[in-house]
């Protein structure tokens, strides 16, 4: 029984369950919108198969909404990932990206390429937005190791430097009005701009900081009996968490770089896993937020674009609209309270 | 016993500093191979700094050898696949399960990005077995009860083939039947397996049951070292306890009574 008879088959069906669900995702996604594909030919072009879709379509299907499923993807596994991957360091399955002074960092570096860069600060504002998004990070680490050890300061410095760097951004933008309707938007995520290009961008970090934090699943397991008996079983609790929080912080960043904020995936999606998988072993955990993660913003993508077609909803309006309930729901189930 | 035998634990001259403050000074003693060790005194004596020290866990002066070797420069698996160490409560995921938990207890031999081999899997069923906790190995921690808990505990710290035990007050939260089957089995453990167990026991009667020798600690220095017989004193006891004990001889040992200040009379 303990040889684990039962856990790798679980595992197996969790795996390919997941796959299911991020390709159904991309279909629907794929099939969904004001161009009417015939689903069999989309399929077959997709997946390469000689098909009877038409040039129009293939166009529509290949440099629009193909891109756009791609950079959805990468995007909500990463945010997926890293929340997965934060809460892992913190014990908690509250914690998300966005607390660690990613979201803020970003949010500032957005805001500085739009109001000062001008007309060049559009194009400015991915790499803003990514060094940025990593700066708070960094700087949330650093004041938080200045003044402690544990995990707690180190998240209560992410949520000070966030604060910190918000004001900077609200005065800012105070200052710059013009520009308020150009950063709000950004703020609230989208992926209506998305090109192979921006994919290809973020690919190589994507990549990187996946393998990274998948690697360490094991490690986080272990960092869940508390720092002192990581220690004792022979674990160095703060190189892991430098090492995972850096990889997590990448992955974030690089989602941050092409999408703007999309709140509530990283807290929603791993926490969905745990409850369907019954595990709390990031082993699987984390492979799995990676795989829904991108199935889920997909989706989330597809109603953003088709709720109020012609128009567009921002789609962190639309994971708010689903992320915060099952916030509430997270809060009354979880283990976090009771510890 | 001087760390010529094996598994003996020697420590030589320990001194710990916590936040600056002397915690530990000249702590000498030798344990095993193969016995059983209680670290006794009053609380905030330094009982559990000692474990903790002897674990690699805070840093020390002095030297802990182990069969006569100094582990002055091991730190981190080298050392945890030596010694086990289980702390007064360990932190049990509520949402791991029993299987994932003992597992854990093979971290110090897995490489940093190697995962459990089937020599893992095999090592940890093996201590699951022996703690009797292989029935239940899928479920969760959250749902065992405190016996149960304590068993697990000890399977994790077994599955790691460890050739010395710490354990901090293992019976803690136990009721008398439940601490004595951990203390039993503590005690096959030992005589089965060789392993030398270093504990801290705060009831005074059962370390003087169940350990070979006993150290007496008292604010960071040796007090008193040796069998039951010689550390369990009514005078070095209320003298160090300040507390009102007698001792007397029992059937499976030396049983120390705390005795009530006489009352007042009635008016």
């Amino acid at each position: 029984m303990i040889r684990g008879r039962g856990r790798r088959p679980r595992a197996a069906r969790a795996a390919a369950a997941a796959a299911l669900f991020l390709a159904a995702a991309a279909l629907v996604s794929a099939l969904t919108g004001a161009a009417d594909l015939n689903p069999v030919a989309t399929a077959a072009a997709i997946v390469h198969l000689p098909s009877s879709l038409s040039p129009l379509d293939r166009a529509v299907l290949f440099q629009i909404r193909l891109p756009r499923i791609v950079l959805g993807a990468l995007v909500g596994g990463l945010l997926s990932v890293a929340g997965a991957g934060y809460q892992g360091v913190f014990r908690n399955p509250l914690v998300d990206s966005g607390m660690l002074g990613s979201s803020a960092g970003a949010g500032l570096g957005a805001t500085l390429a739009i109001v000062y860069l001008g007309g060049a600060g559009t194009s400015a504002v991915p790499a803003a937005a990514f060094a940025g998004s990593l700066a708070g990070v960094a700087v949330a680490y650093a004041a938080g190791s200045v003044t402690g050890s544990g995990t707690a300061t180190l998240l209560l410095a992410g949520v000070a430097v966030g604060l910190f760097l918000t004001a900077v951004q609200t005065y800012l933008l105070q200052r710059s009005a013009q520009d308020l309707q150009q950063v709000y938007s950004w703020l609230l995520g989208s992926l209506s701009g998305a090109t192979w290009q921006q994919a290809a961008e973020i690919l190589p970090y994507a990549a990187v900081s996946v393998a990274v934090v998948l690697l360490h699943g094991r490690h986080l397991d272990v960092l869940s009996v508390g720092d002192e008996e990581a220690r004792a079983l022979g674990m160095d609790p703060a190189r892991i968490r430098l090492i995972v929080v850096a990889a997590c912080s990448l992955a974030a960043a690089s989602a941050v770089a092409v999408s703007g904020l999309i709140g509530f995936v990283g807290i929603v999606v791993p926490h969905v896993m745990r409850r369907l998988a019954r595990t709390s072993s990031y082993r699987l955990v984390l492979p799995l937020s990676l795989t829904c993660g991108a199935g889920f913003l997909v989706l989330a993508d597809t109603a953003a674009r088709t709720v109020v077609a012609p128009a567009e909803l921002p789609i962190g309006v639309v994971t708010a609209l689903v992320g915060s309930p099952v916030f509430v729901w997270i809060l009354r189930s979880t283990s976090a309270v009771r510890t | 016993m001087n760390g010529t035998g094996m598994n003996a634990v020697t420590v030589q001259d320990l001194a710990v500093d916590l936040d600056g403050s002397p915690v530990l000074r000249g702590v000498s003693f030798a344990a095993g191979p193969g016995g059983w060790l209680a670290l006794i005194g009053p609380n905030g004596a330094g009982k559990t700094t000692l474990l903790r020290a002897v674990a690699g866990l805070v840093p020390y002066r002095g030297s802990v050898l182990l069969d006569g070797a100094d582990l002055g420069g091991m730190r981190g698996r080298g050392r945890a696949r030596l010694i086990a160490y289980l702390p007064q409560a360990p932190v049990l995921p509520p949402d791991m399960t029993v299987e994932e938990y003992v597992l854990l207890g093979r971290t110090p031999h897995l490489g940093y990005l190697r995962g459990p081999a089937s020599r893992d899997r095999e090592a940890a069923a093996a201590a699951a077995r022996r703690l009797d906790v292989a029935r239940f190995a899928g479920r969760r921690l959250a749902s065992l009860s405190g016996g149960e808990r304590q068993r697990v505990v000890l399977a994790r710290a077994l599955a790691a083939e460890p050739r010395v035990l710490l354990l901090d007050e293992p019976t803690t939260g136990l009721d008398v039947g439940h601490a004595q089957q951990v203390l039993e089995l503590v005690d096959e453990l030992r005589r089965g397996r060789g392993v030398t167990v270093l504990s801290t026991l705060h009831d005074l009667t059962t370390a003087g049951q169940y350990a070979c020798r006993l150290v007496l600690l008292d604010r960071g220095r040796v007090a008193a070292s040796g069998p039951a017989a010689d550390v369990l004193t009514e005078d070095l006891l209320s003298r160090i306890y300040a507390a009102r004990v007698t001792v007397t001889a029992g059937p499976g040992g030396t049983v120390v009574t705390p005795v009530r200040r006489p009352r007042p009379a009635a008016p």
